[in-house]
């Protein structure tokens, strides 16, 4: 299945990209390539087969997978916010969201 | 050639006070500094740290030794791998200066059983592929051949292992990330059962599928690797609560009447003649040990790549969606939106593989496309888990090559990137059954570099795995 540069454009808009020109004509060349391979999967007659589905926990477990409620030590705020780029007075800071 | 000592062998050394870990640690340490210029398997060393839990370990050591299977043994971990104050930047601009504020399970686990880590490993970014040229700090290259790549994801903490650094390291294997790059370093790599190691602290790449294992240069030191790593926890919910067997105790070399299942469809086409050879050659040793060959059938083989690129790259772009640049890792300056600032943080910070694979992931998911990519490879997917419950019948270890080909030339597959997914073809289909397997060399090529032979046991298995592949090694 061929695959358009616009095409391209809209995924990078749902995945949060925005790529530069060279890589929209790369990518749109690769991503191609790689979809025209995984169409082969259409040779498969999987219309009795239900989705694989991962296993519970539960099934997993040799006992019940289900615990007590406890409150325990967690992060903190201190921790939490010490990795981030932009924070303030315990809060994350980023730029405007309406607007501008 | 750096001598490469043995867990069993440097316990021996503390044992008789020949040696303390401060001395073991301090001269593996020097090891790193001395090549890693040249291998760049080390993204991050950890010198003081590790020097000073080391001589710490001193006084105690014989006291250890009794009771700590990894007493002052000197690790490795992938750098996709928290460790409370490490910088791990999972080989990415995006995470380039993130220091986790905990410790994943594993890693702990490690460090309860006395063990040293030493630096962080080098991975393509986000353990996405197989070279580890996808690295956003330079590739790894291989000891054998530095014009040769080391296999990746893991390919740091395999050249760390084959080069003498350390005796043992850790992985993660998503696709064969741990076995295909032992494969290629000549050493043994595990990929546990999906279940059997706590993923609590390995950066997620696709959830499903992810498991954290051990290199080491023996089926020894990866079987007490393994002991120390598996079990239940509490912070992972797909950890599995089964109980951990002795592994280092399954190891008697004993494998008369061991049934070896060897799928026709993974000798054919697209395999190197060398490497048939050198597999072939390795289950008649096996033949000659008391084991006995059986076909099996693994018929959807020739689907395992696409299936494997369709859930992969899903599960990546869900899971790569929390790198906004809102609460860790870098951030594009000067973004008038928080929207701009999301798109160009994503556009800088990640790598060219990387965007791919979650474009890729992001269309399988896509409204439209849904049912035909993602939920059709998840019904295929279910085949597989079939085929192998069916050959398992039949078998207790399946026998295949690791990696289609040797070792490939630094640059040589780097512009194609569907060729470098094709080299997968044996290893994915193993994380999306959920089962274990382990590589473990099996010769080396004309050109000198090495060759593995991959064993697959059901779930749960390891130690029969383990056991196949001590009987071989003796």
């Amino acid at each position: 299945m061929p695959i358009t540069q616009s095409e391209v454009e809209k995924i990078a808009k749902l995945a949060n990209l925005e790529l530069t020109t060279e890589e929209r004509e790369s990518f749109s060349v690769q991503l191609a390539a790689i979809i025209e391979y995984i169409d082969q999967l259409n040779e498969l007659d999987t219309s009795n087969i239900k989705p694989w589905q991962p296993k519970s926990a539960g099934e997993m477990s040799q006992s019940s997978a289900s615990r007590e409620d406890i409150v325990g030590p967690s992060l903190g705020q201190q921790k939490a916010l010490e990795q981030s780029p932009d924070h303030d007075e315990g809060h994350f800071l980023v730029p405007r969201v309406i607007g501008g | 050639m750096t001598i490469k000592r043995t867990i069993d062998q440097i316990h021996e050394l503390y044992a008789s006070g020949e040696s303390t870990p401060g001395e073991i640690t301090k001269a593996a340490l020097d090891r790193i500094e001395r090549d890693n210029a040249g291998l760049n398997a080390f993204l991050m060393v950890d010198r003081e740290g590790a020097e000073r839990r080391a001589k710490a370990m001193n006084a105690g050591i014989k006291a250890d030794l009794t009771h700590k299977p990894l007493a002052g043994i000197p690790v490795a971990i992938k750098d996709n791998l928290c460790a409370e104050g490490l910088r791990t930047t999972c080989a990415s601009r995006i995470l380039g200066n993130y220091v986790p504020p905990y410790t994943a399970t594993a890693v702990r686990k490690l460090e309860e059983a006395g063990a040293i880590i030493v630096g962080k490993t080098n991975l393509d970014e986000f353990a996405m592929g197989g070279s580890t040229e996808n690295s956003a700090f330079g590739p790894s290259r291989n000891p054998w051949n530095v014009d040769y790549v080391p296999g990746g994801s893991s390919g740091g903490s395999a050249v760390a292992v084959a080069a003498g650094h350390v005796p043992v390291s850790l992985g993660s294997d998503t696709g064969g990330s741990i076995r295909q790059p032992a494969s290629f370093c000549g050493i043994v790599g595990l990929k546990p059962t999906y279940g059997r190691v706590s993923r609590y602290g390995l950066v997620a790449f696709a959830s499903s599928l992810d498991q954290i294992g051990p290199l080491a240069n023996n089926v020894r030191d990866t079987a007490r690797m393994l002991q120390v790593i598996s079990g239940h926890d509490r912070y992972d919910s797909t950890s599995a609560n089964v109980e951990v067997p002795d592994y280092l105790g399954a190891l008697t070399g004993d494998i008369k009447g061991l049934r070896i299942g060897v799928p026709s469809e993974c000798f054919g086409e697209g395999l190197d003649a060398e490497v048939r050879e050198k597999v072939e050659a390795a289950i008649k040793l096996l033949e000659d040990r008391g084991a006995r060959v059986v076909e099996v059938s693994l018929p959807h083989t020739r689907y395992v790549v696409a299936v494997y690129y369709i859930i992969a790259t899903a599960e990546a772009s869900s899971n790569l969606a929390r790198f906004d640049g809102v609460r860790y890792g870098f951030r594009a300056e000067e973004s008038r939106t928080l929207s701009e600032m999301y798109r160009r943080t994503r556009d800088e910070g990640f790598g060219a593989e990387v965007k791919r694979r979650i474009m890729l992931g992001t269309f399988v998911l896509s409204s439209g496309y849904y049912d035909a990519y993602y939920e059709k490879a998840q019904r295929v997917r279910a085949m597989l888990v079939n085929d192998f419950a069916e050959a398992f019948r039949k078998c207790d270890v399946i026998a295949t090559p690791t990696a289609p080909t040797p070792p490939f030339r630094i640059g040589e597959k780097s512009d194609d990137p569907l060729a470098m997914y094709l080299g997968d073809i044996y290893t994915v289909t193993i994380n999306l059954a959920g089962v274990p397997a382990i590589s473990i060399p099996c010769g080396v090529s004309k050109d000198n570099l090495p060759i593995g032979i991959q064993f697959i046991g059901p779930h749960f298995e390891e130690a029969r795995l383990l056991n196949a592949a001590y009987a071989m090694e003796k």
